[in-house]
């Protein structure tokens, strides 16, 4: 068969496709640097407010583009981020005198008063680990109890979002002082004392995060299998791997990954503990993921694309909100590019084969 | 109605297919698969266009664009795999997109009175025509897409191996409704590779090699082995090579192994240099065995032994116990087609390509290149996804897994299903290889010819129960058919 000895075309091989998906940021951003007046928008500031608010989803991203790689979804993201907004400023909030420490425990707060250093590494632990458990939680519903991960997830969505509300009393929390977390997303382009930084520390940790996340996708055998799984899961069970125990990973690091967007997003909102922060980011970042290439089909997905997918969301937004856009108009244009974002796919996928 | 010729000069698939067909006859269209009786049934259907040639319906020229337009000229499909909607009720499943309305509302009691005089027609005045579809055995479900044919008033039907899931009883049933339906002077294409139906039912055959017509003639003056000669187009002798094997010891074991419904009984010794048949119907719990001795489905009760390895166990284990499985089921289980062939070949033996446990695709494409030049298998080279090549070279990938995960037991769930001669030949060279190379191979195979001509043994499976394993001397097509049927005698 002639099928059988053609070259795939070079516009289907996995860079080109980036480069594609890169081009189309690019002209985006264009777009509104030459719409937007004054080279505001181009503004070494605004710029950095972009990656600023791009991380948080890109971060989250990370775990959603390995779900959604085997063939996953998950939608109680913007619920694990704000339990660990939540999880870091009750934490925090420990050390902040009596009234505030309702977990109360004398101990704790002799602890916190010996040793101050402590106390945001312990609030790290505990909202990356809240989030990881709700990951796991997650995980296990799915391939425990055989469920779809749509409904798993849109019922835990419900279940996260309450814990949230229920650890901070319906209330925001206002840790008493300020530390290292809440300067996470600090600007720094910007800033004379931390201009040595060049990018917040959030970015950096994004960076390494995506780094790693990259290279667990392409060079490790786990990696292989959650493409094999979200490819073609009874060719993955026949070739001897194990299925659930790969979900369960997936779904727990989309977890970790939310837990340390929680911290960015905690820091971004200003160090206030909201249990109502993030609300709709699942929409934004499966939007995200899907604009970088990832196929709800399973199988396909890269963490680069989906970088390049959360800068594109950020800049709509941002860009939208400059030129004076209403919100209503802001959300039909991101909409829409989600559709014609996946539609060109289609388009591209259908010539290819 | 006057004769009805076709005839296509299509390239690829099929390279000049000349049939005609008579109203109120039954032709068979026989071929292996990948002979390209599917594309040709596409082109009739009007899925597919034709790159030439001419086709003819009652003298009027016929070029559907479509299926609609096909249908609505009066050649009607019953495709192997059958297209019907599970939760509709069969009414609606009869009437399908000619259903029958006022206005916008569907006209509930006209279409249950068409539904019925169409299910009455097929034989099946028993069925409630609103009942749910899924409710219905697959032998009558068959026939409900039978009758949506009827219902259209179909003058051309095509039905595409129908019997392959249905019992002997069902099949007597299909056969006399063919009768009928020809005694109204419906013309019915049959497309089958059993032979002994073929001589049952039809009035002439057409035999299909690699996309072209090879021959043609009245069924009840040619004799089957004529046929075989046809369809194969080569001595069988080379079809199958053998070389010296030496049986060594018992590699698996099966002692009264069930599972959780098929199969119900079955025990086996494979030994080292051996390639073991097992024959039997679809439905008889072959495919169910298999999968439970590697994992794949519960074991109820029964011994499984592997070299030194005792009890049931997952996939994981039997791919490090050095058991491999290829599915019958290419698409859906076999292979991840979207994946590339470097993917889908190493992935059960992913540690180990190189240093530090890492699976670089390099090292991914390294391992592969041997097999794809050795078996060889046609391709762009290894990071070509799998669902850009043929059928054949698709099953040499899967079977390719095995032999990059270095097993001992192979075990192989209809091998050639679906692939041209050519990449037959080829499958049949490697096992016989491995078994010269001290690999134990156990087989499923539903093509009879295939298991004669590559096992040493053969045991047949009926309703759930392995039969005794033979060697090949014992047995012929007809006594394998018979022990697949219950019918045998002893």
């Amino acid at each position: 068969m002639s099928t059988a000895t053609t070259r795939p075309s070079i516009f289907h091989a996995p860079w080109a496709d980036l480069l594609g998906r890169f081009v189309a940021l690019l002209l985006v951003f264009a777009f509104f640097a030459v719409m937007v007046e004054d080279g505001k928008f181009y503004t070494p500031r605004n710029l950095e407010t972009i990656l600023r608010q791009s991380a948080v989803y890109a971060t989250a991203g990370l775990g959603v583009t390995l779900v959604i790689i085997t063939a996953g979804i998950d939608l109680s993201i913007g619920a694990m981020i704000a339990l660990s907004v939540v999880t870091v400023a009750s934490v925090l909030n420990l050390g902040g005198g009596g009234e505030a420490a309702t977990i109360g425990a004398s101990e704790a707060q002799y602890l916190v008063y010996q040793y101050p250093v402590l106390l945001p590494i312990a609030a790290v632990l505990a909202g990356i680990g809240a989030a990881t458990l709700a990951g796991a939680v997650n995980g296990s519903l799915v391939v425990g109890a055989r469920l779809m991960p749509f409904i798993v997830t849109l019922g835990t969505m419900g279940v996260f979002r309450g814990l949230a509300k229920g650890v901070s009393h319906e209330r925001d929390i206002y840790p008493p002082e300020s530390t290292w977390i809440g300067s996470l997303m600090d600007p720094t382009l910007t800033s004379a004392t931390r201009g040595w930084m060049i990018l917040p520390p959030g970015v950096w940790i994004l960076l390494i995060g995506l780094l790693a996340t990259g290279f667990l996708l392409r060079y490790t055998q786990l990696g292989r299998h959650i493409f094999a799984v979200g490819s073609n899961e009874e060719t993955a069970r026949l070739c001897g791997v194990r299925v659930g125990r790969t979900k369960l990973i997936v779904y727990t690091l989309c977890g970790f990954f939310c837990g340390v967007a929680g911290l960015m997003q905690f820091s971004y909102g200003g160090g206030i503990g909201q249990p109502t922060t993030a609300i709709s980011y699942e929409l934004f970042v499966i939007a995200a993921v899907i604009i970088g290439g990832a196929s709800f089909l399973g199988g396909e997905g890269s963490v680069l694309g989906t970088l390049i997918g959360s800068l594109m969301i950020t800049i709509l937004y941002t860009g939208g909100k400059m030129m004076g856009w209403p919100q209503w108009v802001q959300e039909m244009v991101i909409g829409a590019i989600i559709i014609a974002a996946v539609a060109l796919d289609r388009l591209r996928h259908r010539r290819a084969t | 109605m006057r004769g009805v010729v076709k005839s296509f000069g299509a390239t690829r698939a099929l390279r000049g297919v000349d049939i005609t067909i008579a109203p109120g006859e039954v032709m068979a269209l026989v071929g292996e698969n990948g002979a390209g009786k599917s594309t040709l049934m596409k082109v009739l259907s009007g899925a597919h266009q034709p790159d030439g040639g001419t086709m003819h319906l009652d003298g009027a020229p016929y070029r559907p664009a479509n299926p609609l337009q096909a249908r609505a000229a009066g050649v009607a499909m019953i495709y192997q795999e059958l297209a019907l909607a599970p939760h509709l009720s069969v009414m609606e499943n009869i009437l399908l997109g000619i259903e029958s309305t006022r206005g916008p509302l569907m006209n509930w009691p006209a279409m249950r009175a068409r539904a019925a005089a169409a299910l009455k027609q097929v034989g099946l005045e028993d069925v409630r025509p609103d009942l749910p579809l899924r409710r219905l055995s697959i032998a009558h479900q068959q026939l409900v897409e039978i009758a949506r044919a009827v219902a259209l008033d179909c003058r051309v039907l095509v039905l595409d191996e129908p019997t392959s899931s249905l019992t002997r009883k069902d099949i007597e049933k299909l056969f006399a409704l063919i009768r009928q339906l020809k005694a109204r002077g419906i013309s019915v294409v049959y497309i089958s590779h059993f032979l002994e139906e073929v001589r049952e039912i039809s009035d002439r055959f057409t035999v299909l090699r690699d996309g072209e017509t090879v021959g043609a003639g009245v069924t009840k003056d040619t004799p089957t082995d004529r046929i075989i000669a046809l369809m194969v187009g080569r001595e069988v002798a080379e079809l199958y090579p053998r070389s010296a094997r030496t049986p060594g010891e018992v590699l698996l074991e099966l002692d009264g192994l069930a599972g959780r419904g098929k199969p119900e009984s079955a025990s086996l010794g494979l030994r080292r240099g051996e390639v073991l048949g097992i024959a039997g119907l679809v439905g008889a719990g072959r495919t169910e065995l298999m999968r439970a001795v590697f994992g794949l489905d519960a074991v109820r009760r029964g011994r499984i032994r592997i070299g030194a390895h005792e009890g049931a166990a997952a996939p994981d284990v039997r791919w490090g116990q050095r058991v491999g499985m290829v599915s019958e089921d290419r698409k859906k289980e076999g292979l991840a087609v979207r994946l590339s062939i470097a993917d889908n070949l190493t992935l059960p033996r992913l540690a180990g390509l190189g240093p530090w446990r890492l699976v670089t695709p390099r090292r991914q494409r390294a391992a592969c290149r041997p097999w794809i030049e050795k078996i060889p298998i046609k391709c762009a080279g290894p990071q070509q996804a799998v669902q850009g090549l043929s059928g054949g070279n698709q099953q040499k990938v899967a079977i390719a897994r095995l032999l990059h995960a270095d097993v001992d037991v192979l075990l192989l769930d209809e091998p050639t299903r679906g692939i041209d001669v050519g990449s037959k030949a080829q499958i049949y060279q490697l096992i016989d290889e491995l078994a010269g190379q001290g690999k134990a191979v156990l087989m499923i195979s539903s093509y009879l010819p295939e298991l004669l001509g590559t096992c040493d043994r053969i045991a047949v499976m009926c309703r759930g129960r392995l039969g005794e394993a033979r060697p090949r001397a014992d047995w012929n097509e007809h006594r394998l058919m018979q022990a697949a049927t219950g019918q045998e005698d002893s």
